[in-house]
């Protein structure tokens, strides 16, 4: 659970562990989403009480990235090539079968948690497009069938895991 | 008895296709029965459309296998695919046999698939580090001038002279100097330095150590994209082998210089593939583009003189030092020296990576490489260079893969993505998508490339309203872009645009009834 004074302590422990390196502040958003998933609200005064710089300098930062999340995501992440080259083997169809299928847009995640749904523009598969990152895992000559049983695995997972 | 070697690629393509499972259940297969092998995750030797593909090692003769599917593995071992039968149907002989890598003129992707990404000693066999040897023993002037004698030129789209952005760092005077790699590889269609970073990663880290030789740098950044975790970690890996060999660090190779690396991950910004906006993201800021000058060569990284240099740029560096640069100017034409990676994508039946001279014509790649496209239709336009590259309509399928050649006809080569399309292609739906691109992915410096991408997707749907104005409009737009950019992410949106309008009226002007199926984000 959420808990301020957790996350606090945690942030401040990644901040201060890196804030001798030069140019540290993509370094500790890495570390900080690593650790708890997303970068909380709380996080950005602690990190720039740290690195001695604005609250307004790391907000920018972090808005500036799409990789950096505001909000705690699912489980999983999936994320669809949009790219062109998976355009050109039907990404955009792709694309409408993830929404439909998970009842979600983009940027968004499923009621139980499990799924957070977001673009990607390339993940260098592209000899085999088209492309469908799920956390660190990539897969290759996507189409509706597989990326159907690829959603359907990860949410009968999480059944089992609750 | 010695163990036999299989070798399974650590490539993420491979592992797309499922390399990972079959490594494991090989291993696993093995061992009920037995058998003793030892398993290399080789990087792929970029013939994807045959991964995942297992290579045994007979005699000193690679033998390949592929595609190989889990299901497949307890009938291989029963045929005798250890011992390199050919009689599973799966067996492509003799690895170097197979056409698609047999016609190639690989010099950058040399040891691809044949080394072991992780072991110096494996490295060293396949002839890595006789670069940095040789330039351990000579000035940095001559090591420049060798990079210049070879007439490479960056390899991450500009194509700029590499040996004259070394001449510049060298000549400018600096405590700090620093190298840096751009290994943001953003393009659609591109992949070739994720390859290499996952398939033989100790040349690109040791032509970062020549670099710094060369102009006098001891720090070096690889700015890697958050989208690459596989190369990230093979990376991390081959630094950490090779600072245990005494390459990184103090003393390298037991000299008196000194060179550090350290890795840093991008965040998912195609803009941070600008060489100026990628130092700001470095420096811990927004990436935002710079205005030039100062050139990052004279006040580059932390305001100090840098070189910033692609990775396929920076993994050529060590043949040119081991081959001599006159050697590696012979191959290519015209002033597009050497060799480029070329990495076929989309709608192609064999996908993957093609390294070829200079000089060669889409058509080659795309036939004779790519066998046509995967869906059986006809081909019907290609995208060179990535989202700000041209698409191309098939009478320009004959003019030679050459920098200036491209840019003759308003395209460009750029990284060296090709990504076909077949006749289903809906150029008008493709113009939307390079200034919704541009939209998402503008630094927002400057107002045509922000603003300018935007009003871009509107007009484009509003296209059937008022065809004839609204394209004059367009036109109009793209010209603003053109002129009104501080970079080519504003500056060359207009390539794709442009040259769909151009190559592809027909698609802008008639009535399409799938108007509905077009998705907008
Ligand atoms: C919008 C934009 C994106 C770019 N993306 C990349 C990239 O992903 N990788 C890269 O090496 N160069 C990229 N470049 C080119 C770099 O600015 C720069 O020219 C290059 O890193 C220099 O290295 P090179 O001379 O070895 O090519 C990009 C340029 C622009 C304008
Ligand atoms: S052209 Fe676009 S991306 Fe480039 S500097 Fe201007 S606003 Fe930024
Ligand atoms: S365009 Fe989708 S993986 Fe490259």
């Amino acid at each position: 659970m959420e808990n301020a004074a957790y996350i606090a302590e945690r942030v401040r422990n990644i901040a201060d562990g890196q804030r001798d390196l030069p140019g540290a502040l993509l370094p500790i958003l890495h570390a900080v989403q690593d650790a708890l998933g997303f970068i909380p609200e709380a996080a950005i005064p602690i990190i720039a009480e740290v690195l001695n710089l604005s609250r307004a300098e790391v907000h920018g930062v972090v808005s500036f990235y799409h990789h950096f999340r505001r909000q705690l995501p699912g489980q999983h992440i999936v994320q669809i090539c949009r790219a062109e080259s998976c355009q050109a083997v039907g990404a955009r169809a792709l694309e409408a079968e993830a929404r439909a299928q998970l009842g979600i847009d983009y940027h968004q995640t499923t009621a139980d948690r499990c799924i957070t749904l977001e673009p990607v523009y390339c993940l260098g598969n592209c000899a085999c497009s088209p492309a469908v990152r799920v956390n660190d895992e990539i897969h290759g000559l996507m189409d509706a069938a597989k990326l159907s049983a690829l959603l359907a695995a990860l949410r009968s997972q999480v059944v089992e895991v609750r | 008895m010695s163990a036999i070697t299989l070798y399974i690629p650590g490539d993420t393509t491979a592992a797309s296709l499922g390399a990972d499972r079959v490594a494991q259940r090989l291993a696993s297969e093995c061992r009920d029965r037995g058998l003793e092998v030892a398993i290399v995750r080789n990087g792929s030797r970029g013939a994807f459309w045959l991964e995942p593909l297992l290579e045994i090692d007979a005699g000193g003769k690679r033998i390949a296998y592929g595609p190989v599917q889990l299901e497949d593995i307890p009938q291989l071992l029963d045929d005798g695919m250890l011992a390199g039968s050919t009689r599973p149907p799966q067996c492509l002989g003799p690895v170097e046999d197979i056409p698609f890598l047999k016609q190639q003129q690989r010099l950058t992707f040399a040891r691809q698939g044949l080394v072991d990404p992780l072991s110096v000693a494996s490295y060293r066999a396949h002839g890595g580090l006789a670069g940095l040897g040789h330039a351990l023993g000579m000035t940095p002037q001559a090591i420049v001038d060798e990079i210049t004698e070879s007439g490479l030129r960056g390899r991450g789209g500009a194509a700029f002279p590499t040996g004259i952005k070394w001449q510049t760092v060298l000549n400018t005077d600096a405590a700090q100097k620093y190298i840096v790699c751009n290994a943001d590889e953003g393009d659609s269609g591109t992949y070739s330095d994720r390859m290499l970073m996952e398939g033989d990663p100790m040349s690109l880290l040791e032509g970062m150590i020549i670099a710094g030789l060369a102009v006098g740098a001891t720090r070096g950044y690889i700015y890697l994209r958050e989208e690459y975790p596989r190369a990230g970690r093979m990376l991390q890996q081959a630094m950490n082998a090779l600072r245990e060999a005494g390459y990184l660090g103090e003393r390298i190779g037991g000299s008196g210089h000194r060179f550090e690396l350290e890795l840093r991950i991008g965040a998912g910004a195609y803009i941070c593939g600008e060489e100026t906006a990628l130092l700001e993201s470095l420096e811990g800021r927004r990436g935002m583009v710079r205005v030039k000058p100062p050139l990052p060569a004279i006040q580059g990284l932390f305001g100090q003189p840098t070189v910033v240099n692609n990775v396929i740029s920076l993994a050529t560096v060590p043949v040119i030092l081991e081959r001599g640069g006159a050697f590696y100017r012979d191959f290519g034409m015209g002033r597009s020296r050497g060799t480029l990676p070329f990495q076929l994508a989309g709608n192609i039946a064999r996908g993957g990576l093609v390294e070829l001279a200079f000089g060669a014509t889409l058509r080659e790649l795309l036939y004779d490489f790519g066998g046509g496209s995967r869906s059986g239709r006809p081909l019907r336009a290609v995208q060179v260079g990535g989202p700000l590259g041209a698409y191309l309509p098939e009478a320009q399928w004959d003019t030679p893969l050459d920098y200036e050649a491209f840019a003759a006809m308003g395209a460009m080569l750029g990284h060296g993505g090709i990504v076909a399309f077949d006749d289903s292609v809906d150029l008008r739906e493709q113009a939307r998508f390079a200034m919704e691109f541009c939209a998402e992915e503008s630094c927002g410096k400057c107002t045509p490339c922000r603003i300018g991408s935007i009003r871009g997707v509107e007009v484009i749907d509003q296209l059937a309203a008022d065809p004839e104005g609204n394209l004059a409009l367009l036109e109009e737009l793209c010209e603003t872009m053109t002129d009104g950019s501080l970079c080519a992410m504003g500056g060359m949106t207009p390539y794709p645009v442009l040259s769909a309008v151009r190559h592809f009226p027909e698609d802008f002007t008639a009535e399409r009834e799938s108007d509905d199926s077009r998705e907008s984000v």
